[in-house]
């Protein structure tokens, strides 16, 4: 029985997989994936009555869930996913006939477009698409080709915090938390993207290693990284894998420098610790959730439906304010002053092109560069090397 | 329903209802209907879920989607054996389970001593009660409790300031996984030693005594060969659980306190790379094995 179902499901897989490689295209244009020529519908139809989601915790609070439910008679049935490739798995064929979307963000993405489980999406359909950021209209995280894999949610930075009584001098480079004379005081984020975090770094301090895109790593440019991160690992008192680690050990003064959400920075100052947060002189990485629609999502329109109300200005400017992020949608900023002023500028919500123009948003590393070589490094040698960095 | 009943196998009844007489004629039927449903469970669930396991750890995951690709290979051991840093994981595991096993046993032994040779009854229960008293609280909660006394601003750091000391900042190393694993698993090695000090025959201790041996000889020479098949017994628990866990070094080890548990949490829970995690999950199944060869040979299962 328990051998049958699993060789069944195994089968699948590799179906898939297999699929996955028939593609293979490369030049200008990127490769294209197993879901392109689904044609998105037309026009959204009357709601199945039940949505199942994967979700980031805190991403379908009952406060805007429950009016949602009102007006389309959908019923919202979350997981909340630990992690992307938590989320990656539970979306393995197409979500499986079970699930209808996923909150994914940037480094799960690619894997999930490239897997075939997502499938393209009518932006047309989202009457508040126009209104959204330049940017996040087609990050190529989530879109390919012109071909749209979803519809942004939200974003924020991975900001540079730090005590102020420890730093009187704000640090103004990300030399800082690699910096021997911060030995003890520093923390970073325990994930395997934060591979990129010190790939950007490098890219400032060492051109000479030619680093462009901090997700697009050659060999010799992924060692010196990975050679960066594992001195730093002396300095390291404690990596923070959930955002309330990190704040813990600020509010204990067992770091004093680290890479962070805005949401630390905005919960330890509302508990009156003496913290700031920066962005470097060498930018910083982000990442950017979007919601996709699994290829064999079961209830589309209400998927369409929640789509469409989620990225209401309202609803945007609710869900960034609860959990500490910030807006796709550029008319979120009033909302977001009205429930809570200040909140546009503190979250960013009103940030100017050049404020983009610093952020490398999270994207799966993949074996295949911008310019279609297949020289860079993919996303699981990033996951043991971390790993190693770590020890 | 009635039929059923009719048919089921009364427990006395002479020759008279066929399935007793056919039981009689078949003695070793009976025991084999019994134990055929919890074999059968651990078969399918234990056995079964192992030999997935060691099947698993031979396959591979496609790098870019994350999904399983059933070709047979030995990369993931080869990985394991040839990377420096997963021999430094798993020669930490192992150290760390020991060191975790000897506190305990030093530890313990005195305690169970007195509880099961010294206590009155009354004090007995009261000691048991002391013993088992953190097994009701959850074990995050008291992974949390630690971090609270140890880290920099924590209680112990408070107290040695408050009595002019240096602060220790222990908080986050190898040393603060040490005191809670040593912590957390003390339990488990008190109750079998004390279950296997509360055996020794007090006549033997009386004849020691006659024969003119001491205290200290009668401790050395009687009760603690009689004893230890219960602290080897104990430190079976201490050691495969330290061996195991990930959530303690997750949550008070510092930077470079990654064990094998946590480096199988990450290869499933982030990686998503099944069977590199069962790959990785073998290795503390062979120590295990090695250990309780050990174990055997002195005498441990006897005390259990």
């Amino acid at each position: 029985m328990k051998l049958g179902s699993l060789a069944a499901v195994l089968a699948v897989l590799i179906g898939l997989t297999a699929c996955g490689q028939t593609s293979t295209g490369g030049g200008a244009t990127q490769e294209q994936p197993p879901t392109a020529n689904i044609k998105p519908p037309d026009k959204v139809g009357p709601g199945e009555g039940q949505l199942n989601l994967i979700a980031w915790e805190g991403y379908t609070d009952v406060s805007w869930v429950k009016a949602f439910t009102q007006q389309t008679s959908c019923v919202v049935n979350a997981k909340y996913a630990g992690s992307s490739d938590e989320m990656v798995s539970l979306m393995k064929d197409g979500g499986g006939g079970q699930w209808d979307m996923v909150s994914a963000s940037g480094d799960a993405d690619l894997r999930l477009i490239y897997g075939g489980d997502v499938k393209p999406m009518n932006t047309g359909l989202i009457p508040d698409w126009p209104s959204f950021d330049e940017y996040f209209k087609s990050p190529p995280y989530n879109t390919i080709n012109g071909i749209h894999y979803g519809i942004s949610l939200q974003w924020g930075p991975n900001v540079l915090l730090y005590n102020t009584k420890k730093f009187p001098n704000p640090p103004t480079s990300w030399s800082a938390v690699y910096d021997p004379s911060n030995k003890g005081l520093v923390t970073a984020y325990d994930y395997p993207i934060t591979i990129a975090d010190g790939a950007l770094y490098l890219s400032k301090s060492q051109p000479s290693l030619g680093i462009k895109d901090p997700y697009e790593l050659t060999k010799k440019q992924f060692d010196a990284t990975v050679a960066l991160l594992t001195q730093q690992r002396q300095l390291i008192n404690k990596y923070w894998a959930l955002g309330s680690d990190e704040i813990t050990l600020f509010k204990n003064n067992d770091v004093f420098l680290g890479a962070a959400w805005p949401y630390q920075t905005g919960q330890l100052k509302a508990s009156g610790a003496p913290v700031e947060e920066t962005i470097p002189q060498e930018g910083a990485t982000g990442w950017g959730d979007t919601w996709m629609l699994a290829t064999k999502a079961p209830h589309p329109n209400c998927a369409y439906l929640w789509t469409q109300y989620v990225s209401t200005a309202k609803v945007q400017a609710e869900q960034a304010l609860f959990y500490g992020e910030t807006p796709v949608n550029t008319k979120a900023c009033a909302q977001m002053e009205a429930l809570q002023a200040g909140s546009c500028a503190q979250y960013h919500a009103n940030a100017s092109a050049q404020y983009f123009s610093q952020i490398k948003f999270w994207k799966t590393p993949i074996a295949t560069c911008d310019d279609g070589s297949k020289n860079c490094i993919p996303y699981d040698q990033w996951v043991s090397a971390w790993t190693t960095i770590k020890g | 329903m009635a039929v059923e009943a009719a048919r089921r196998p009364r427990p006395k009844g002479g020759g008279a209802v066929p399935f007793s007489a056919f039981f009689w004629r078949f003695p070793w039927l009976r025991p084999l209907l019994l134990l055929t449903p919890p074999l059968a469970w651990f078969v399918l669930v234990y056995f079964a879920s192992l030999v997935l396991l060691l099947i698993a750890a031979f396959w591979t995951t496609d790098p870019f989607t994350t999904q399983i690709v059933q070709i047979w290979n030995t990369d993931n051991f080869q990985t394991i054996f040839n990377e420096p840093t997963y021999r430094t994981i798993i020669s930490r595991t192992v150290l760390m389970a020991a060191a975790v096993t000897a506190t305990d046993a030093v530890l313990a032994f005195p305690f169970a001593y007195f509880m099961a040779r010294v206590a009155s009854r009354r004090m007995q229960t009261l000691l048991f009660a002391a013993v088992l008293l953190p097994l009701w609280a959850s074990y995050l909660a008291r992974v949390y409790s630690w971090i609270l006394i140890l880290n920099h601003d924590g209680l112990l750091n408070w107290s040695l300031q408050s009595i002019g000391l240096p602060p220790a900042n222990i908080g986050y190393t190898n040393v603060a996984m040490w005191l809670v694993f040593s912590y957390i698993w003390l339990p488990f090695m008190i109750i079998p030693t004390y279950a296997a000090l509360e055996r020794v025959p007090e006549s033997l201790v009386e004849a020691a005594s006659d024969l003119g041996a001491r205290r200290w000889r009668v401790l050395r020479d009687v009760v603690l060969p009689l004893a230890l098949p219960g602290v080897v017994a104990g430190s079976i628990f201490t050691f495969s659980l330290t061996l195991g866990d990930y959530i303690t070094p997750i949550l008070v080890g510092g930077a470079g306190s990654s064990l094998i548990g946590t480096v199988v949490y990450s290869n499933v829970g982030i990686a998503n790379n099944i069977p590199f995690a069962a790959a990785m999950a073998m290795i503390p199944i062979a120590i295990m094995a090695v250990y309780l060869l050990i174990a055997q040979r002195l005498g441990a299962f006897e005390a259990l």
